[in-house]
């Protein structure tokens, strides 16, 4: 029985259900100190002077350090040239909660007592938060040798005004796809212990490879003394594939301090760290004839980066363009983006990663055609879609080639789960009775890109290649263990590979063990984001099973004295096709690899490894449809979704119950979107008025809905899986769904758009306009 | 320092702590339970949530000295007939409850502080009872069915 395809339960869970899993800050070595970082208290000043001396008289205090004794080090990675981050504060701050002095105590409470006896003096500059005040003639610059606050500007070859110009009508739409944070429950912690031996660094981390390379650079140690571990990680979203400068600096606090060294972030103090996610701002215009056909799109973007360019952050416009048309066949797409320092937090991966900025404005576009012109905005889309038969499709970019997908039959499934109908019904009946909720109906209808990727892709986001590797070892009794580059953080990944090899190779998933996530037992790793880990590491567990197994079939043939191509292999034991009884386990067959007098002449002992780094020819483009019903309460202006249907096509399903999870957990993000999160700040001071739990409203269980699933698969033809990846097509898609269904349901009062989070307080002053006249 | 003694799933220890330590750092080194995690410091995300005397609480926003003389249970306190886990564990694993499992300890003490209160909810109730505890992973559908799964199969224990 094969186990793609099938629920099957987790390996990682008996021990994340018993507290017995290890996240970093549950590794308590003898005698370890603790970090604890003195932040920015000024959005944009210049430091003028900074006195540790009455902290370093605080009991338990070890050392305050400052940028001062960085001054050997260079800047962290990536980044623009000449403009990188430094690893603290240096000279200028540039933002609230910048890292610009650090203090270690023998205890965590010690530490944060020392802290608040840092006294820094500063001289306060002007601070911009938006991109529109960073841009103003007179804005205070961020880099002033830089002569303006724009770092980077990518212009538009052709406007395609003759060709809107020739169109039946035009619409455009200013778009703000708020700042978001990106809130994995564990925050950004490490444990750096340098010993003589060389650096160990437990990093609650998305890439630890990635960030072992770079970390070694940056200490000019060599990389085989330089360990970093992700052991259980509490969630990342991207936000903890970011060199965040802890990284860097707490195992320098442990080589001064001779002990181990832990940080753990405070939530408030990741709610100012941790990179933010989106903040970008769309002009989006389209040129679309009677019938709803779109013939031309222009797309600009305006990305909010933060006060450094974060290598993630300078890409996510990059992705947006990519993906500005969505699934419509759109004969001229130009687009054009800018990249604008801030006095804010700075800006970086959150699940989906510039995809679902690109989604959000083409299916908020589309829908404005659809009103423009009185066409169903199904019908609209059935319109504009690329058609089944189209692929591979060439998009505007030339990086960006769709694989697959039937985006009309998705969309039709999606309408028929929803009953669509039904709805438009109940909506026209509730519309005249002031007594019932106002209803909307939204759709989107969404690609993106995934499977990152082939090679080139990743390098330019900084990482040593684009491939993921895998290395299958089975031991002398026929148990297997499987090492992965792709180290996880939530997504079962030791559960699908297992299932992966478990089919190929013929041994029980039990018997299959995956480790990931420590850089001196897996040989290189790329990581896990950009919905990768199945497309890549999937795909390379199986052609590495596949390659064993030929070797395998080579041993237990000469132990069965049966010829190879006669050989199946199931239940952990090879059999003779046709000659029942004729079998030899996987166990015999694992112990004799390691025995040469039983080996084939062309075998050598230890010859059941394989390790493989798999190559992607292109990316892969998951897409779907998902429609959504709410309610508004018209006293209130609260939104509910009463309904939320999602139909995915990732390719090959692994494990459905997996694939259902992270849609779930996708769409929970994207409806926390559309209805409730916004990261803010005073536009006046620069100050986060967002920073904790109380203020950031992250939905709890009675503030989401139930989800309706349903599926459509085309294959990806580019990987021997066939598989999409799943993890970030929820948060892409919903977003849009509901901010539609709003505004289908304010149709009526003339409202065409509203910016995210559409709390009560925006949507009912929607519907209660003040006119001049009583305003005054 | 004040001297404490708390019986932590059964077992009483005494320590020293300072008066200002947190219940949810008590557990976690002096006790050296870890399963109980830290997510915010607002106690909002619940990540931290225990029972003392059966009830569910947020163990960062209880002080060690108040606990003195009374019972806490962790998340390495249940247990049961599911191959050594309780229905609530169970119910978390057969339903996908938890991907990143960072917010799992919380949520099965919340869980299972409700459903001592309540052996059959509703689906409103069980979310209404979940609303001090915050995960980012699952979109929440899956936990409810979790704790369905554990009100369905309990009598087992």
């Amino acid at each position: 029985m094969s186990l793609v395809g099938a629920k099957v339960l987790r390996k990682e869970d008996p021990r994340l259900l018993t507290g017995r899993a290890t996240f970093v800050d549950d590794v308590n070595p003898t005698s370890c100190a603790f970090a604890q970082f003195v932040v920015s208290e000024h959005a944009h000043a210049n430091i003028l002077a900074i006195d540790v001396s009455e902290a370093l008289r605080m009991p338990g205090v070890l050392g305050v350090w400052t940028a001062q004794d960085l001054r050997d080090f260079p800047d962290l990675p990536g980044g623009l040239p000449d403009l990188e981050r430094p690893p603290l504060a240096t000279g200028r701050v540039r933002w609230a909660g910048e890292p610009l002095a650090v203090v270690v105590a023998t205890d965590r409470y010690q530490a944060a007592d020392a802290v608040a006896a840092v006294r820094v003096e500063y001289e306060v500059l002007r601070a911009v938060t938006s991109v529109e005040e960073a841009l103003a003639p007179d804005a205070e610059l961020l880099f002033p040798q830089h002569g303006s606050n724009a770092l980077l500007t990518v212009p538009m070859l052709d406007d395609l005004d003759r060709t809107m110009d020739s169109c039946d009508q035009r619409a455009k739409l200013h778009l703000v796809n708020q700042r978001c944070a990106v809130v994995p429950i564990e925050p950004m912690s490490c444990l750096a212990d340098w010993s003589v031996d060389g650096l160990t660094l437990w990093a609650t981390h998305q890439a630890p490879h990635h960030l072992r390379n770079k970390l070694a650079t940056w200490l000019n140690i060599p990389q085989t003394h330089c360990r970093v571990i992700a052991p259980s990680v509490g969630g990342g979203f991207g936000a903890k594939i970011v060199f965040a400068p802890e990284f860097f600096i707490v195992p320098l606090l442990s080589k001064w301090t001779r002990r181990p060294v832990k940080f753990v972030q405070s939530r408030t103090e990741a709610m100012l760290q941790m990179t933010h996610g989106r903040d970008q701002v769309h002009d989006i215009e389209v040129g679309f004839e009677k019938s709803g056909k779109i013939r031309a799109l222009r797309m600009v973007v305006s990305q909010n980066i933060g006060a450094y360019g974060d290598p993630t952050g300078l890409g996510l416009p990059v992705l947006t363009t990519w993906m500005a048309a969505g699934c419509y066949k759109i004969p001229k797409v130009q687009t054009a983006f800018r990249c604008v320092a801030t006095n804010t937090t700075p800006v970086a991966a959150y699940r989906g990663a510039g995809r679902p900025e690109a989604t959000y404005a083409v299916e908020r576009i589309v829908d404005l055609v659809a009103r423009r012109t009185g066409v169903d905005p199904v019908e609209v889309r059935q319109r504009n879609f690329i058609q089944p038969n189209e692929f591979p499709y060439e998009t505007h970019n030339e990086a960006v080639i769709y694989d697959s997908g039937n985006f009309p039959e998705a969309l039709n499934e999606c309408v028929r789960l929803l009953d669509y109908s039904k709805w438009r019904q109940r909506q026209a009946a509730n519309r005249n009775d002031p007594t019932k909720p106002l209803i909307g109906i939204g759709f989107s209808t969404w690609i993106e890109i995934a499977g990152f990727g082939p090679n080139g892709s990743l390098e330019g986001f900084g990482h040593l290649a684009s491939w993921e590797s895998t290395q299958i070892r089975v031991h002398p009794d026929g148990s297997a263990t499987i090492f992965i580059g792709a180290s996880p953080h939530g997504q079962g990944t030791e559960t699908v590979v297992s299932q992966i090899a478990s089919d190929e190779l013929g041994i029980s998933f039990e018997r299959i063990n995956v480790v990931h996530g420590d850089t001196a037992t897996v040989l290189q790793g790329i990581g896990t984001m950009g919905s990768r880990a199945v497309p890549m590491v999937g795909s390379a567990t199986k052609v590495a099973s596949q390659r064993l197994l030929v070797r395998a079939k080579k041993i237990a043939a000469h132990l069965l004295e049966a010829a190879e191509e006669d050989l199946e292999v199931a239940n952990d034991a090879f059999s003779v096709r046709g000659t029942p009884g004729k079998k030899v386990g996987w166990s015999d067959v694992a112990f004799a690899s390691f025995q040469p007098l039983r080996l084939p002449p062309e075998l050598q002992a230890g010859t059941l490894e394989e390790r493989l780094f798999h190559e992607s020819p292109n990316f892969s483009y998951p897409s779907g449809a998902y429609g959504c019903v709410v309610e508004i309460d018209r006293n209130t202006g609260k939104t509910k979704v009463v309904q939320m249907v999602l139909v995915d096509d990732c390719g090959t399903v692994i494990n459905p119950l997996l694939a259902e999870g992270q849609v779930h957990g996708g769409v929970a993000q994207g409806i926390a979107q559309a209805l409730y999160e916004e990261m803010r700040y005073d536009p006046a001071s620069g100050q986060p008025i967002t920073s904790n739990l109380v203020d950031y409203l992250v939905p709890s269980a009675p503030d989401l809905p139930n989800y309706i699933a349903g599926r459509v698969t085309t294959l990806c033809p580019n990987n021997p899986l066939g598989a999409k990846g799943i993890g970030e097509s929820g948060a892409i898609g919903s977003p849009p769904a509901v901010v539609n269904a709003v505004c289908d349901a304010l149709s009526d009062f003339g409202v065409e758009h509203l910016d995210m989070p559409l709390l009560p307080e925006k949507v009912w002053r929607a519907m209660n306009p003040v006119s001049e006249g009583a305003r005054q | 320092m004040t001297r404490v003694r708390i019986t932590v799933n059964g077992a009483q220890e005494a320590h020293d702590v300072e008066d200002r330590t947190l219940l949810v750092h008590y557990l976690r080194e002096s006790a050296r339970l870890t399963g109980t995690h830290v997510g915010c410091d607002t106690s909002n995300c619940g990540a931290c949530t225990v029972l003392l005397d059966d009830s569910a609480v947020k163990s960062c926003t209880v002080l060690a000295v108040q606990a003195d003389g009374h019972y806490v249970t962790t998340v390495e306190g249940l247990s049961g007939p599911f191959n050594g886990l309780s229905a609530v564990q169970e119910g978390f694993r057969q339903e996908h409850g938890l991907q990143c499992g960072y917010c799992t300890p919380g949520m099965l003490m919340a869980c299972t502080a409700l459903l001592n209160e309540n052996a059959n909810p509703s689906e409103h109730e069980i979310r209404h009872a979940l609303e001090g505890n915050i995960c980012r992973c699952t979109g929440y559908e899956m936990i409810v069915r979790s704790v369905q799964w554990a009100a369905e199969n309990q009598e087992a224990q």
